[in-house]
């Protein structure tokens, strides 16, 4: 099965690259933007089948490799 | 005295700190990342470059590399672990120090010399040395230390902060910090205060035909208090 895993950065994280973005929008007329916040996102294929596991697999993973708690936080968006 | 450099694929100031070691008396020993066992030492090294290519967050893959569990051992019994700028952000990958290093507030490359002041002189790396100021060298793209409130209040009451970016009299302000770390941290002990980690690179201070001799008084320094 396909999970999805959605990667930000927590709120009182300074984000230089979200802000440089967001510069770059303002300047190319785009000038409704509130604030961007750059993150990550993963598509991991695993063999296991059964929606709970796999779940809480991936948890694991978020919280031991993929995200550092101390800044990040992880969420779970897609199971297929 | 002995010591141990780690090498992981991206390594790239390996050698230098092998050159650095031996300098100034230690025996040293490369080590291979893929190792499962380290070599009986005084003192290992996680040294500077980019391992694993920064893939994901700069230090985190090597953080979970074979030999990493043999170091996280050796500091969790007291061993001297020290990690210079990549390696830094192995160490705190690892938990072995908190906090994480950003990318840089201003989002570029820094390449040069800094002074940094010595905050706390009763551990092992600077016990006995007599200057305050030492002047030394980054080259780093993410080194913006970052932790929370609850950490940083720890990190200060366990007097955990090892140095701090200042001008050349030991001024520690806002304008002397080149990548916008938290309280101009540079460099920051476990609790126990046998771990180090620190974005500025001593091993390139070591002559002056290279940029200066601050590194040469660490290094003397360090193996005087080992010995």
């Amino acid at each position: 099965m396909k999970i999805s895993v959605v990667i930000t950065l927590k709120k009182d994280v300074l984000d230089p690259q979200g802000k440089v973005i967001h510069q770059t929008l303002d300047g190319m007329g785009f000038e409704d933007v509130n604030e961007v916040r750059q993150g990550k996102y993963f598509e991991i294929d695993t063999k296991e089948n059964d929606p709970k596991k796999a779940k809480d697999k991936v948890e694991e993973m978020c919280k031991k490799l993929l995200a550092n708690l101390v800044i990040e936080n992880y969420k779970i968006v897609d199971l297929k | 005295m002995k010591s141990s450099v780690i090498t992981f694929p991206g390594s790239n100031c390996d050698r230098d700190m092998d050159v650095a070691l031996k300098k100034f008396g230690f025996k040293n020993k490369m080590v291979w990342h893929n190792d499962a066992e380290l070599p009986k030492s005084d003192l290992i090294v996680l040294p500077g470059g980019f391992s694993y290519g920064d893939y994901l967050r700069c230090g985190s893959m090597a953080s979970k590399s074979k030999i990493m569990k043999s170091v996280v051992n050796f500091a969790n019994s007291g061993g001297m672990v020290m990690g210079i700028c990549n390696g830094f952000q192995i160490l705190v990958e690892t938990g072995l120090v908190p906090g994480v290093l950003l990318r840089n507030k201003y989002l570029e490359f820094i390449c040069r010399n800094v002074f940094v002041k010595i905050n706390n002189k009763s551990n092992n790396y600077f016990n006995n040395i007599k200057n305050d100021v030492l002047e030394f060298h980054i080259a780093h793209n993410e080194g913006n230390y970052f932790c929370t409130k609850d950490q940083l209040k720890e990190i200060e009451d366990n007097e955990q902060v090892a140095i701090n970016y200042c001008d050349e009299n030991g001024r520690i302000e806002e304008q002397f910090n080149p990548n916008g770390s938290i309280k101009n941290i540079a460099g920051i002990f476990n609790i126990e205060k046998n771990v180090l980690g620190m974005m500025p690179h001593p091993e390139r201070m070591i002559d002056n035909c290279l940029s200066g001799e601050d590194g040469s008084i660490f290094f003397n320094n360090l193996i005087n208090n080992l010995k």
